[in-house]
């Protein structure tokens, strides 16, 4: 490569409590390329560009720039030396127009800054990148991909020849991350350094020129657009040939098990769910999907009794059970697996042998009269953890050391161990790495071919398509869909995260 | 930009998984240690020989019969409302209301004394313990209604409702249960026979230590081994997963803020009928407060309370004793806080550890 080398990082390592975040990794930025930085989580890749944006400062290793060695002391060090992040959660004053925000915190500015000035610099980048925004308007106004040019363009303002983005396309749509990746582009044109984290394969197919693997903290490849193929990527992001077994059957469905009528709920922050039905049967996956906060954990929530609703009706194998509490639900045969694992689904300061009877303490299976059984917790519990393969040290330290698959799998046996009817899953495989996910995926499959209908919320298209039988959109509170797997494609379902109706079956889904 | 080499041996602090249980004794016993030798500093300050204080209260207390009875009678009081205290801390309740609740359950016992003085004795001290159960149990909840159904912060009303009883208490005693034959001292009548719990084998420790040790075991098997002492471990770990498996919340805040008063009322009754056998003003010199650091030094663990217990009951009655060689009993509560700094300033020692880095390279050695 000839072009000059903008970003040199070598020998990086910063260490964590108990773990190497970063073992000695080298990275070099190029200016007009699309970098991934791709690897599961947990493989140091954001630790890695948090050193580089001034955040962190690593053990050991040497930054340079332009070839020459800097130290940075503070992300304003950074971006003084051109290098800007685009975190996952975005850092903006909602209630400020986008030019406050984008010179918010900038020192050269006067006391009374000249904001017509500064809309103009604006009004030139988004000509000169394609950017498309109104350096007038609020944040609050603008949606979450408005949001995260906000943010690029902040970074460009500032004079940055590096962007880093952190998982950029997390919260985007289809046709928004489709959007991004043509700005990435154009701006890679124009000579900047782009580094896009990512776990992705499909986003690193697409758009990396180059890309580096991480895994566990080390590097450990790194290839050229066109040296690379999506098999090859996944075996040196996982360092073992993943062949997932999963393929869907075909639905079986028999009985229906879960009906919603017209539900709707307020959630803490004044939003809420709008009349949402929706009916899933016995041996049935309906997925719902949708970009995070468009009233997700409230379905589940509304479902699993730990939020009240304020219309409609919830029905339970025909039974009426809108007023019924949490634990009725429970025996209802209704298995919740949260969003939060670790601090709702499971107790963190207990152990694995009390977290499993967290449901059925109360029953005779575990207790007689008013004293715990203990004995039959215990085999109980080393029935689960041999038979889903949880890996602990112990049964009675606290859950809290066990690592995110573990921690999952223990969830999901309990609640499964069970035999629900009903299995409400939200995010079940957020942060949780290709082996474990494909544990958590065959095993909620599994499920539906015993028969229970399953509810599986995800932000995932990719998950939702792969293991639904019949798919829902939420955006803002409503339910759009349902529609069949065979008919659809993420495309349409795209549309629908966006509020387009689409060929929407059902009613629910207004105007936008 | 600037040239910089990254600076060599930072200290790092990260957290301990697995802190050894060799540490989890060692680090508690360095806090007393570093406890005792920085009062022996303030000693010395302040002209007196630490050494000689020190070995006059443990001798003054394990050397004689009075230095061990007087411990164990300030023990009582401690485990008592230590046991009551630990229970609601456990679920994060933070009843800072020991004190009056004991007052209230002395107050309550009194009454059934005063007023039913020739009934029996197996009439009298079951009502008294029931009164005073009743009466904590019931200045409790005052703080933990409100706190379940509107969130109204506990620790602040349980505080305040302290200082209530205290009045209340002396209140009654200067007036209306004031006793007829008293001199107009601020006292209430002796009690009868049948209104005082019995020694035990002639000494002056009454029935009260077999009354705390009972309950620091039924507590012990209620926390463990029961489905009622689970769920509070549930919701004092973790309160939206206690409502995730269908725990009702309300219920149990109101359960065991009403356990813990009634257990700090029982102090307060332990006290009235065991030891002083009236009422009177300034009965007890803060037991409820201390308690709250015996229930945390004892880590909430019942049994451990009942030994702490033991411990800070030893450390009242050394301050009593090194009065007579001029030394001001209140060093004995400046012990107490030190204690409570240094063991709670431990307990993150143990559960974290402290590395030195290596100097990290350095840009001269590396920019080739």
């Amino acid at each position: 490569m000839n072009t000059p080398c903008l970003v040199e990082m070598h020998g990086i390592s910063k260490r964590f409590p108990g773990v190497k975040a970063n073992d000695s990794v080298d990275l070099r930025l190029f200016a007009g390329e699309i970098h991934c930085l791709l690897g599961e989580n947990g493989s140091g890749k954001s630790t890695l560009m948090t050193i580089l944006s001034g955040l962190y400062k690593p053990d050991a290793g040497q930054l340079f720039i332009h070839g020459a060695p800097v130290t940075f002391h503070s992300p304003r060090d950074a971006i003084r030396a051109g290098i800007g992040m685009v975190h996952q959660h975005f850092k903006l004053v909602e209630t400020f127009t986008v030019a406050q925000n984008i010179v918010l915190g900038d020192r050269k500015l006067s006391f009374v800054p000249n904001m017509d000035q500064v809309e103009s610099a604006l009004a030139d980048l988004s000509r000169r990148y394609k950017l498309a925004i109104d350096p007038k308007a609020r944040v609050w106004q603008l949606s979450v991909g408005e949001r995260q040019r906000v943010e690029i363009v902040k970074m460009l303002y500032r004079g940055c020849e590096t962007l880093i983005l952190d998982e950029p396309t997390a919260v985007l749509t289809p046709q928004e991350t489709r959007e991004l990746f043509s700005i990435l582009r154009e701006m890679a044109d124009q000579g900047k350094a782009i580094v896009v984290i990512t776990h992705k394969l499909r986003e690193v197919m697409e758009i990396a020129d180059r890309v580096t693997v991480l895994r566990k903290g080390h590097k450990v490849a790194e290839y050229t657009r066109g040296s690379f193929s999506e098999a090859q990527l996944a075996r040196a992001m996982v360092g073992k040939e993943i062949i997932s077994r999963i393929r869907r059957q075909p639905s079986n469905a028999g009985e229906e098990v879960l009906r919603l009528e017209k539900v709707a709920a307020f959630n803490d922050s004044g939003g809420r769910l709008e009349s949402v039905s929706l009916s899933v049967r016995e041996g049935e996956i309906f997925g719902i999907a949708g970009v995070a906060g468009n009233g997700q954990r409230e379905l589940a929530e509304v479902i699993s009794g730990l939020r009240r609703i304020s219309q409609g009706s919830i029905y339970i194998n025909g039974v009426d059970m809108t007023g019924s509490s949490i634990r009725q639900r429970i025996s209802a045969g209704i298995s919740y697996v949260p969003e939060d694992r670790l601090g709702t689904g499971l107790v963190p300061g207990l152990g694995i042998v009390e977290n499993v009877i967290l449901k059925g303490y109360h029953t005779p299976a575990y207790s007689l009269g008013p004293f715990l059984k203990r004995r039959d917790a215990l085999s109980k519990s080393m029935e689960l953890v041999s038979k889903f393969n949880i890996f602990a040290s112990s049964l009675e330290s606290p859950v809290s050391m066990l690592s995110g698959g573990n921690l999952q799998k223990l969830l999901l046996a309990r609640e499964f161990s069970s035999d629900p009817k009903l299995i409400v899953a939200v995010y079940p495989v957020r942060g949780l790495d290709i082996g474990a996910t494909d544990a958590v995926h065959r095993l909620i499959i599994e499920e539906k071919e015993k028969g229970a209908a399953v509810l599986l919320i995800s932000e995932d298209l990719d998950e939702v398509l792969k293991l639904s039988d019949r798919i829902g959109v939420l955006y803002e509170g409503r339910l759009a869909g349902p529609v069949n797997r065979e008919d659809t494609d993420i495309e349409e379902l795209g549309l629908m995260m966006m509020g387009a109706s689409g060929e929407v079956a059902s009613g629910g889904i207004g105007s936008c | 930009m600037a040239l910089e080499a990254v600076k060599p041996g930072r200290i790092t602090i990260e957290k301990d998984f697995s802190p050894s249980p060799f540490m989890q004794i060692l680090v508690p016993l360095i806090a007393v240690i570093l406890a005792l030798a920085i009062c022996g500093l303030f000693l010395l300050l302040s002209g007196q020989d630490p050494f000689a204080a020190y070995s006059k209260m443990f001798f003054g207390v394990i050397g004689t019969s009075y230095g061990m009875t007087e411990t164990i009678l300030k023990a009582i009081p401690l485990m008592l409302a230590g046991l009551g205290l630990g229970l609601a801390f456990r679920m994060r309740l933070w009843n800072i209301g020991g004190e009056g609740q004991l007052h209230m359950g002395a107050f309550a016992a009194t009454g059934v004394a005063l007023f039913m003085p020739d009934y029996p004795i197996w009439v009298v001290l079951p009502l008294m313990f029931l009164a005073a159960c009743f009466a904590g149990g019931v200045w409790a909840l005052l703080c933990a209604v409100p706190r379940a159904y509107l969130g109204v912060n506990e620790t602040i009303t349980t505080l305040m409702l302290n200082y209530v009883a205290i009045f209340w208490v002396d209140y009654l005693v200067y007036g209306p249960w004031k006793d007829p034959e008293g001199f107009n001292f601020p006292l209430t009548a002796t009690f009868s026979e049948s209104a005082t719990l019995p020694a035990l084998a002639g000494s002056r420790i009454h029935f009260g230590l077999i009354i705390g040790l009972i309950m620091a075991v039924i507590l012990y098997v209620v926390i463990y081994k029961t489905r009622w002492g689970y769920e509070i471990r549930v919701i004092g770990e973790s309160e939206p997963a206690a409502r995730y498996a269908g725990m009702n919340i309300r219920r149990q805040i109101i359960l065991v803020m009403f356990v813990s008063g009634a257990l700090c009322g029982l102090a307060g009754m332990s006290e009235v009928s065991g030891l002083v056998h009236r009422l009177r003003p300034g009965f007890s010199p803060g037991y409820g407060y201390t308690a709250i650091i015996v229930a945390w030094l004892a880590n909430l663990n019942p049994l451990a309370t009942v030994v702490v217990a033991v411990l800070f009951g030893a450390l009242e009655t050394g301050g009593y004793i090194i009065q007579t060689s001029g030394i001001s009993a209140n060093l004995v509560s400046v012990i107490q806080g030190t204690l409570l700094f240094f063991v709670l300033g431990g307990e993150i020692l143990v559960r974290y550890r402290i590395r030195l880095a290596k100097p990290a390279v350095s840009a001269g050695e590396d920019s080739a």
